[in-house]
């Protein structure tokens, strides 16, 4: 069938607001000015002739604002001398094209019938002032992947141009064997390694010894099946295997059951335990209503609903395409929430990303992006990812360090929330029989994202594979989640589960240990294009799909719903007991694997760890004295304000909505501008409800450094705080943890793996301790082992980064409070103690210098003076509140300034004690709160806080006034509201 | 919601006169505003029902008859690929357009927010300049296009009411100021020619305007989100029944 092209563009005299955009990204990125238009082509590669063609491109033009045509728009003549540049980028073959799925709906709803084929679309830009290696470049670093994308570039005039990337070839599915039998050890390696298979050779011994025991070699799915179900990804095998470990003071001890049990279940197991002990929980609704068995943790919230929350980091499918694998970041961790139990509805997204620093001006290895392509690639993609989705954002964060030019890290997560019955079942428990249908629902497969999971276990290289970035496709998405609602709530399915890592393999592996086996035939299975393989179809990552089990009895209804509802759904098999995974390709057999192997069959070796720190050469007293005098404490601080880690970053995240859906109480932004980050967020859950949920985080890896298990405890600490300020209940917080490591194990390509992994050690040890202390449960987690990039014979490994997210609980989000300052002659406390903890501080940082004094949390301490701190506010007696951390109390102080618009006058000299002033200010001590109350409840503050280490700092000033910090009188630091406001708002305008 | 509800004091609203009054809320293919909008109307003590666009499309010749208002509610229908509302507006257009200018004609109310608005605008309900009663739905004679400054924003903004409106919406706010989120990517108003903008503008088909801190329609980010031409938020048709509206008052 003949291709038909369509190109649109804004109407002569209308701006063109790509074109703009992209005038700005030249100059701000390249330093290149240009004259920018774009256009949008559409290329119709359907079952349509000219006169339909015709009829599609009317009803796709926009009458008001576009012109169109069928065929090539008449390019304008040229403006100056040289001649235009034409760049056109289009998807490759196979690369989600969900704008090209529109148009193909489209074409079908306005010819009235349905249309075979596909669509491709493209933009084209063309490029005026600069010459064609200028408009090569712009392409390169701007406008053209070439890993996702293709580029035609043509110079003063433009061919009819009909070529179009469709992918695949119809071929006959066929099955390969491996032949492991016999194979060395060098052999194994080498097919690990070619297949991108990511197994160690020992693993491969296991598999080869598995076979060799039944008689045969095993095919190329059941290999495939098996890497992923053993990767890293999936396995957490650094987490799950026993550890010798030898401690900072040469102890050694073996941790047999493994990091995994020992410490954060072990966390969990043992606060459950002391919730039973004190009786917190009344009986039958315990706090913890499903953890470590499914796709997120849940836990109870009212009468009505449970709470799921889940975390997930997306980094090396972010390193490669930003736009993309951020996108599939936060949609595909959308689905964890969507599969788990019976179905969780998505309420609110948190997203928080660790970039190489927006300034980076040094060579970068082949193969690695810009940090600041990468940054705006992962922020588009988790915004439209999330907008797309009408998921509103709570938290976000920014942070920088050159260890992360490597690999970005994106976190990406989603609280979900859970009907407590759904159809009259429990809805955190999935129900599959034996007998139940495998259905398949949502997006279809390809070659997208294969070898995903693998992928994220091995380090990044030149030869990383394209195939292992998927890009989502929100709006699939959010007609499956719909139909699932509405599917659960009728009770049309007795389990879900999503297909991300390893795809069916993985999804249909797990679903079936409920029933002791499952069948597959994949011949049913959708494809997006022909000639993929067996193989290819069983371990795909496409997304936007989801497993369900249905009872026979259901599927028809379940499947009269779902074409309703536009999604498409397809039985591929049966839950079985067969004890075995057995796929097929209509008569070809494709798999048949134990389940017990597939799952228990991994071998885990015992690793190795010593806490053998490299040396810090930490600076002289002398130096110190001189760059932290006192009477630079004004300056030290618009230095920092304006550092990427503390600038509000305000400007990009408007871009993220936080609005939709109506339940947002205090909002990522706050104060009379509303451009201060919030401590933390409050949401409500249901409207005309006044239970809600607060929102916090922790995340410190600079201090990782020093002492992860510090890191580990500043992060517990800070993100418990952070709610407890918002009006969080003590009793009802709950914790993730998200580990992104560097390679811990000892191999030729890293040589302190034992030290790094004695750091991981000590980073679970200070999170048990503090999530014990808190009586904080870790309700679900994730780790991401392998976080080097190795290009060109550099290697650049991220320090050990542990972000605890934290989920708090409210009764009536009347009562919630934010950071801002209400009313002058308020008076001003800091609640806890500060000690000489400068050590990897933000100030220490910014001026370059190495110092010790890592901040120590008393945890026992802190967690009495919470417990008082919210007893007060409870009272009524606290205003606002905000958390001491990143900048120390001078940051705290300047934030509050900004947001109330009014001044604050603090004297810190009780507070400092015998400390430095540069210390008192910028030391990043945990445990503390800067609080106001009305100067009339003082006394029952003083009352209810003074054995918790409460000092008072002064009183909120006159409108419009300014922070201005005393010590005994004497002025240390005195700056405007207004010039606060600027340096804070400095990088985020940088756009 | 609680008895003394700030907001049916302040504008003197009857939960029980209201509950005569049913909305159809449509949902599904990507909108995603409607809780929120059921949960506003519910407040105000209307029936509200929310149903699948799809089954609306399906439900039969008189699907749209016991509903007073029909809600079209904020999202991204379609993803807002090709354009925002576009692909949806066609799809009304061909299987809802009949019914929908029956339900006009007979009285019918309808409001559209952001990619509601977006969407009546593509369908030709708004401005409708000139549609007699009995025609189909006029040809569009404005679009919503990308924001000046492009990309979505998501900020709150100020709005003024113009009182010689016909809109029913606006009705008695006319001396007010209000604050609603704002959150679109494609929110600048445009007209197919300035013969049309005039008559807009003559019949007082814009009921409500971006204001800065002094209260004077503006042009200018960020007091006006997307650049729209006198600061336009919102657009009507001269019976004042259908109004579509860029910011989000459901989610106020």
């Amino acid at each position: 069938m003949p291709v038909h092209r369509l190109e649109i563009e804004a109407r002569p005299g209308l701006s063109d607001a790509l074109g703009a955009a992209t005038v700005r990204r030249l100059r701000s990125h390249l330093d290149v000015e240009a004259t920018v238009r774009t256009r949008r082509i559409y290329l119709l590669d359907l079952d349509i002739d000219e006169g339909e063609a015709a009829t599609v491109l009317d009803n796709l033009v926009d009458p008001v604002a576009e012109i169109g045509a069928l065929g090539m728009l008449r390019d304008a003549p040229a403006q100056g001398a040289e001649a235009p540049i034409f760049l056109t980028v289009g998807l490759r073959p196979g690369v989600t094209d969900s704008v090209g799925r529109s148009v193909h709906r489209a074409a079908a709803d306005c010819l009235g019938r349905a249309v075979e084929g596909e669509v491709y679309t493209a933009t084209l830009y063309r490029l005026e002032g600069i010459d064609r290696a200028a408009a090569e470049r712009a392409a390169a670093e701007l406008l053209h992947n070439p890993l996702i994308e293709r580029l035609t570039v043509e110079e003063g005039t433009r061919a009819l141009d009909l070529r179009v990337p469709r992918a695949g070839q119809p071929r006959a599915p066929e099955v390969e064997t491996v032949a492991l039998r016999g194979a060395t050890d060098a052999e194994l390696e080498r097919i690990s390694r070619e297949g991108v298979l990511a197994l160690t050779v020992a693993e491969m011994r296991a598999i080869q010894a598995h076979f060799a025991g039944l008689g045969r070699d095993p095919t190329d799915a059941e290999l495939e099946c098996l890497a992923q179900t053993w990767s890293e990804h999936c396995k957490h095998k650094i987490f799950a295997s026993p550890i010798d470990y030898v401690d900072p003071d040469g102890e050694a001890r073996h941790i047999g059951e493994g990091l995994f049990r020992a410490y954060i279940r072990g966390a969990t197991e043992a606060v459950a335990e002391a919730r039973r002990r004190d009786r917190l929980d009344a009986p039958g609704r315990d706090f913890l209503v499903s953890v470590f068995h499914d796709n997120a943790g849940v836990i109870r919230f009212t009468a009505a609903d449970h709470l799921v929350y889940k975390v997930e980091t997306h980094n090396s499918p972010s390193a490669l395409d930003p736009y993309g694998g951020a996108m599939t970041g936060i949609v595909g961790v959308n689905r964890d929430t969507l599969g788990t139990g019976l179905g969780a509805d998505n309420l609110t997204n948190v997203w928080g990303y660790c970039f190489g620093p927006p300034e980076f001006d040094e060579p970068l290895p082949a193969g690695l992006m810009h940090p600041r392509r990468i940054r705006e690639g992962v922020h588009h993609g988790v915004i439209d990812g999330g907008n797309q989705s009408g998921i509103p954002y709570s938290r976000g964060f920014e942070l920088f360090d050159r260890r992360y030019v490597g690999k970005p890290l994106v976190y990406c997560g989603t609280v979900g929330v859970m009907p407590v019955e759904a159809a009259g079942r429990p809805a955190e428990q999935k129900e599959i029989r034996v007998g139940d249908r495998i259905v398949m629902v949502g997006g279809r497969i390809g070659k997208d994202g294969i070898h995903g999971a693998t992928f994220s276990s091995v380090e990044l290289g030149e030869d990383s594979p394209a195939a292992a970035v998927q890009i989502g496709d929100p709006i699939t998405q959010k007609m499956m989640a719909d139909f699932l609602a509405e599917a659960r709530e009728a009770g049309l399915y007795s389990g879900l589960t999503d297909n991300g890592a390893g795809g069916l393999s993985s999804s249909v592996g797990e679903m079936a240990q409920a029933t002791g086996g499952a069948e597959l035939d994949l011949a049913a299975a959708p494809l997006k294009y022909p000639g993929l393989a067996p193989w290819e179809i069983l371990i795909s990552e496409a997304q936007e799909r989801m497993t369900l089990a249905v009872r026979p009895e259901q599927i028809d209804a379940l499947l009269e719903l779902a074409a309703r509802r536009e999604v498409e759904a397809t039985v591929l098999g049966t839950f079985t007991d067969s004890g075995r995974l057995v796929v097929r390709h209509g008569a070809l057999e494709v798999c048949d694997l134990e389940l017990d192997f597939l799952h228990d069959g991994v071998p885990l070796p015992t690793l190795s760890a010593r806490w053998s720190p490299p040396p810090r050469a930490t600076a002289a007293a002398a130096e110190l004295r001189t760059r932290l005098a006192e009477d630079r404490a004004g300056e030290l601080l618009l230095d920092l304000l304006s550092r990427p880690n503390l600038a509000s970053g305000e400007a990009l995240a408007r871009s993220y909505d936080h609005e939709v859906k109506g339940l947002s109480v205090i909002k990522p932004w706050v104060g009379v501008r509303q451009d201060v980050p919030a401590t933390a967020t409050v949401m409500r859950v249901r409207h005309g409800r006044p239970e809600g949920i607060v929102l916090g985080e922790g995340i410190h890896p600079y201090y990782s450094d020093l002492d992860t298990h510090a890191m580990a405890t500043a992060a517990v600490d800070e993100g418990v705080r952070r709610v407890l300020c918002a009006g969080a209940r003590f009793d009802r917080i709950a914790a993730l943890d998200n580990f992104c490591w560097p390679d811990p194990i000892l191999s030729p390509k890293t040589p302190d793996g034992e030290h790094k992994l004695a750091q991981l050690v000590r980073c679970c040890e200070g999170l048990r301790a503090a999530c014990e202390a808190y009586g904080v449960p870790l309700i679900s987690g994730k780790d991401s082992m392998k976080n080097d990039a190795n290009l060109g014979g550099v290697k650049i490994s991220i320090p050990p980064t542990l972000l605890v997210s934290v989920i708090g609980q409210m009764d009536d989000v009347r009562r919630a409070l934010d950071l801002t300052p209400l009313a002058a002659g308020d008076r001003v406390a800091l609640l806890g103690p500060t000690a000489d903890e400068l050590g990897e501080s933000e100030l220490a940082r910014a001026l370059g210098l190495v110092v010790d004094g890592v901040p120590r949390t008393d945890l026992a301490a802190c967690a009495a003076r919470y417990r008082a701190f919210a007893a007060i506010r409870d009272a009524g007696l606290v205003r606002s509140a905000h958390v001491v951390g990143r900048g120390g109390l001078a940051v705290a102080l300047a934030q509050m300034t900004v947001a109330g618009g009014l001044g604050l006058e603090v004297d810190v000299a009780a507070a400092a004690g015998e400390l430095a002033s540069v210390s008192a200010l910028f030391s990043e001590s945990t445990g503390r709160i800067v609080l106001t109350c009305k100067a009339a409840d003082a006394a029952a503050v003083e009352a209810g806080l003074g054995a918790h280490g409460l000092c008072w700092l002064g009183e909120v000033g006159p409108p419009l006034g300014w922070l201005h910090v005393r010590r005994g009188g004497e002025t240390i630091l005195g700056v405007g509201a207004e010039a606060l406001r600027r340096r804070l708002q400095r990088q985020g305008e940088r756009r | 919601m609680t008895p003394n509800d700030p907001i049916l004091a302040r504008f003197a609203i009857d939960r029980r006169q209201a509950a005569g009054v049913r909305v159809l809320v449509m949902t599904g293919y990507g909108l995603n505003c409607e809780a929120e909008t059921a949960a506003a109307f519910a407040r105000l003590g209307a029936r509200v029902d929310a149903r699948h666009v799809a089954d609306v499309l399906e439900g039969g010749e008189d699907v749209l008859r016991p509903y007073d208002i029909l809600a079209f509610i904020g999202g991204f229908s379609f993803g807002d690929h090709i354009a925002s509302g576009r692909v949806f507006a066609n799809r009304l257009r061909f299987r809802l357009g009949d019914r929908l200018a029956r339900h006009i004609d007979s009285g019918g109310l309808a409001i559209g927010i952001c990619n509601g608005f977006q969407t009546l605008v593509k369908l030709g309900a708004l401005p409708a300049l000139g549609r007699a009663v009995g025609e189909g739905l006029a040809r569009p004679a404005a679009s919503l296009v990308a924001n000046e400054r492009l990309g979505y924003r998501d900020a709150w903004v100020r709005l003024a009411f113009d009182a010689d409106s016909p809109c029913v919406f606006t009705r008695g706010l006319g001396e007010l100021v209000l604050d609603l989120p704002s959150r679109h990517g494609e929110g600048k108003l445009v007209f197919a020619d300035d013969a049309t903008r005039a008559a807009v503008e003559a019949a007082h088909l814009i009921p409500a305007r971006y204001v800065d801190d002094d209260g004077e329609p503006t042009e200018a980010w960020p007091a006006n989100p997307n650049g729209s031409v006198g600061g336009a938020a919102g657009l009507c048709d001269e019976s004042g029944r259908v109004f579509g509206l860029m910011p989000h008052p459901e989610a106020y």
